[in-house]
């Protein structure tokens, strides 16, 4: 158990560095999309399942839309 | 030099913020009112989950609060992006025959999926925000499938308003009936039927119809626009 919430929170500090070092911007989306993903399987594992949805509905799902249309709309690279 | 300055004012914020997070007891009780919410809040309110109780008995107006703040949030992106009476539908290529149909299939399981856990949010786990954000992520899928098919502006936007106005509409009667804001004034019933809870069950219906429209308006705006 210990052993695979420290694995998914790791999971997780990678996906947050990739998001920021990322200069493909839709890398860059999908990685911060892992750390809410992770975040609320994190959720689930403390018991707070209400949270855990919210968190995978609106982080992982829609907000992960929303910044792809907006990559869409503008530039896909980081200058 | 400016680099190690940075460094070393990181290190003492760092340094900081452990030191006073060491001092705080996690995993005791502190306050009072949390013991009081797990002990007495499924017999006071009714409801089985005790989140569900928080959100809209105990803190009701703080979710009226919430609510507002996406009407809020979704008017002004509407504004921003020229919503109303202005329909830009682009050209785009259709999707394959096998994503469309997947997305067809889907669309009502998921539909279906939100509205058990809006409808559900005083029982099990969830409740109008979450229904909502799922409701939205089906409109998403159907959005991405075929892009021809599109939501009338008028309906989600009757639904948002309906939503609100019936969550406010609760709250008065409870004023005018019980004497305070957002009173539970119908009986409470059995803990753990459906029709138990007074009016948290109509209160969500009312919430994840309203967030589910909105986040729905949201991305329409959006999609539109791209």
């Amino acid at each position: 158990m210990i052993l695979a919430v420290s694995l998914l929170v790791i999971l997780m500090l990678v996906g947050a560095v990739a998001a920021c070092v990322f200069r493909d911007l839709l890398n860059a989306v999908i990685a911060a999309a892992l750390v809410s993903l992770i975040a609320s399987i994190l959720f689930y594992f403390l018991q707070a399942p209400d949270v855990a949805m919210a968190e995978a509905a609106i982080g992982a799902a829609l907000t992960t839309a929303i910044f792809v249309i907006a990559i869409r709309r503008t530039n896909r690279y980081e200058e | 030099m400016r680099r190690i300055i940075s460094i070393l004012l990181l290190v003492i914020v760092t340094f900081g913020i452990c030191q006073s997070l060491a001092k705080i007891p996690f995993g005791t009780p502190k306050t009072k009112v949390g013991g009081r919410y797990i002990n007495e809040g499924v017999k006071e309110t009714g409801a089985a989950n005790i989140v569900t109780s928080v959100v809209l008995s105990y803190r009701g107006f703080d979710t009226l609060g919430e609510v507002t703040i996406l009407f809020i949030a979704s008017i002004g992106l509407g504004a921003v992006l020229g919503g109303v009476g202005k329909k830009t539908v682009t050209k785009t290529e259709p999707a394959s025959f096998v994503l469309s149909t997947g997305c067809k299939i889907l669309f009502p399981l998921i539909l279906v999926f939100g509205a058990y856990i809006f409808i559900h949010g005083h029982l099990t786990p969830g409740g109008g925000f979450q229904g909502g954000a799922i409701i939205a992520s089906a409109y998403l899928l159907i959005y991405l499938g075929c892009r021809q098919r599109r939501v009338s502006q008028t309906a989600y936007m009757t639904l948002e308003s309906l939503g609100g106005l019936s969550f406010v509409a609760a709250g008065l009667v409870g004023l005018a009936v019980s004497g305070y804001f957002l009173a539970n004034f119908l009986p409470r019933g059995t803990v753990n039927l459906l029709f138990s809870a007074g009016i948290i069950p109509v209160i969500y219906i009312a919430i994840g119809l309203k967030v589910g429209s909105e986040l729905t308006g949201i991305i329409d705006n959006l999609v539109e626009e791209s």
